[in-house]
């Protein structure tokens, strides 16, 4: 049987565009045709894993029977309880495969866990925020089948963007209007061209035709300076992956956002233009935002929340170190159980730290200079911090240093 | 007091800055009120108003102004 990658090849466009007509047609004519719809995005789901990829098919199979219990189960009990132990257990138990496949690989060396499949942390993510809210008392009533489409929803399964279940909902239950039906073709058609030139002709060109070379330029020189290999052509890797790693995902994130703008659902934008932040914070703001915005919601907010409801810390400062440093450390293990990861999360708590710092100090020194001069260092001085941490973020010196 | 005066007054607790004469500013984009400051509102909103809004219930898009905050803390009571 075959198999497709999600927005891997020039066929899967043709195929998916062809599949997508009647849904357009029907949703130009202000009609949502749920029961096509459903079967295409089986088709979908089929096609990218099923054929050698027919392993990963039957985890996500379990993992969804899983989840439909777990998050069922919590729904049912909410109705008549709230009691906190009860919701830790239904957070712990819908993240529990997710440890398990993340955590696989760093205990028996080189191997992957049965559970995994493309996707999992970003079925996960769905998962864990229907419990929150359920909880919290704005996702009242459960179904079934709703839940489903949200957490399989075939343009975003892989890597995103994160949607949130009710604004989702909302775009399902209804098909937009045909003035407004427009706007979004118009901007679908142009975020596929922009995402082509971003993925397959920037990202290619950076990924695939300079990143080998500094690569290996970097790898010659393991030598230099005390032996710590830093050298010009690291600083060369470290700028080309940076400029790949943006090009190849936001690439993706736009394939993703105008596929499901075509079948009538405003997914979330990803990326902001992430290299004009003028700090760290505004960085989180414009990079990967549904994921940055789901760890505000979900982790730094409600983390923050309980540390000052419950006044386990009195210094405002020490709270939102704290939050940073849990809300980060859980971002890195999330990447994967790696060095590299949890110092790439460390290392960006340290920096919006550091920029709290600094932003309280401007605070109280009002007559500070500010004009495009200093916005350009601002700027400048963001990118390479970033830059740096993609550095840490792409394991490469896990190859100069330990390999 | 009411509404208005307290939740003028809870921002200006909270970010040190008097908001009165600009009730229609983006207090997000304006990097007023941060992720840290929105739970500290949260929590004299539930103190002081006796409003109870759920993190998840927190739209920033429909909190982002004085006046919108205003509105929406008398909708609750």
């Amino acid at each position: 049987m075959v198999n497709l990658q999600p927005y891997a090849s020039p066929s899967y466009f043709i195929i998916i565009g062809l599949c997508l007509l009647p849904i357009i047609v029907g949703l130009y004519h202000g009609k949502r045709f749920v029961a096509y719809e459903t079967l295409f995005s089986l088709v979908f789901i089929v096609l990218t894993f099923g054929g050698d990829h027919w392993h990963q098919g039957v985890a996500l199979i379990g993992y969804v029977l899983y989840q439909l219990l777990i998050v069922g189960g919590y729904a049912r009990y909410r109705r008549r309880n709230n009691q906190t132990s009860v919701f830790v257990v239904a957070v712990v138990a819908v993240i529990v495969p997710l440890v398990v496949v993340k955590v696989t690989p760093a205990i028996q060396v080189g191997s992957q866990s049965l559970l995994g499949f493309l996707g999992i942390s970003y079925l996960t993510f769905k998962a864990v925020q229907m419990v929150m809210e359920l909880r919290d008392g704005t996702i009242k009533a459960f179904q079934p089948l709703p839940f489903l489409r949200f957490l399989l929803f075939f343009p975003t399964i892989s890597s995103g963007p994160i949607d949130r279940y009710r604004r989702f909902e909302k775009d399902y239950r209804t098909a937009p209007e045909r003035a407004k039906y427009l706007q979004l073709l118009n901007k679908a058609v142009f975020y596929l061209f922009l995402g082509f030139l971003y993925k397959f002709v920037l990202g290619y060109i950076f990924g695939k035709l300079l990143l080998p070379e500094v690569a290996h330029a970097a790898l010659l020189q393991r030598a230099a300076f005390f032996h710590t290999g830093l050298s010009l052509p690291l600083l060369g890797y470290m700028y080309t992956y940076s400029m790949y790693l943006f090009f190849d995902f936001a690439g993706y994130s736009l394939f993703a956002v105008a596929i499901s703008y075509l079948m009538g659902i405003e997914t979330p934008m990803n990326f902001n233009r992430p290299f004009a932040a003028h700090n760290i914070k505004d960085f989180w703001n414009r990079w990967h935002m549904t994921l940055s915005f789901w760890f505000r919601d979900f982790i730094f907010m409600r983390f923050t929340f309980f540390l000052m409801k419950h006044k386990l810390v009195k210094n405002r400062v020490r709270i939102s170190q704290c939050a940073y440093l849990v809300n980060f450390l859980i971002m890195g293990f999330w990447h994967g159980v790696t060095w590299f990861y949890i110092v790439y999360g460390l290392f960006h708590a340290s920096a919006i730290i550091i920029n709290d710092y600094w932003l309280r100090f401007k605070k109280r020194h009002q007559g500070l200079p500010h004009n495009r001069w200093t916005e350009g260092l601002a700027i400048f001085t963001t990118f390479n911090i970033v830059c740096f941490s993609f550095l840490i973020f792409s394991g490469f010196l896990n190859v100069l240093w330990f390999k | 007091m009411d509404t208005k005066q307290t939740i003028i007054a809870i921002l200006q607790d909270i970010t040190g800055a008097d908001v009165s004469d600009d009730l229609d500013q983006n207090i997000f984009d304006s990097g007023l009120v941060d992720s840290m400051a929105t739970v500290e509102m949260l929590l004299e909103l539930q103190d002081q108003c006796g409003i109870d809004v759920p993190i998840s219930e927190f739209d920033r898009n429909q909190w982002n102004t004085p006046n919108k905050i205003i509105e929406k803390v008398a909708s609750m009571q």
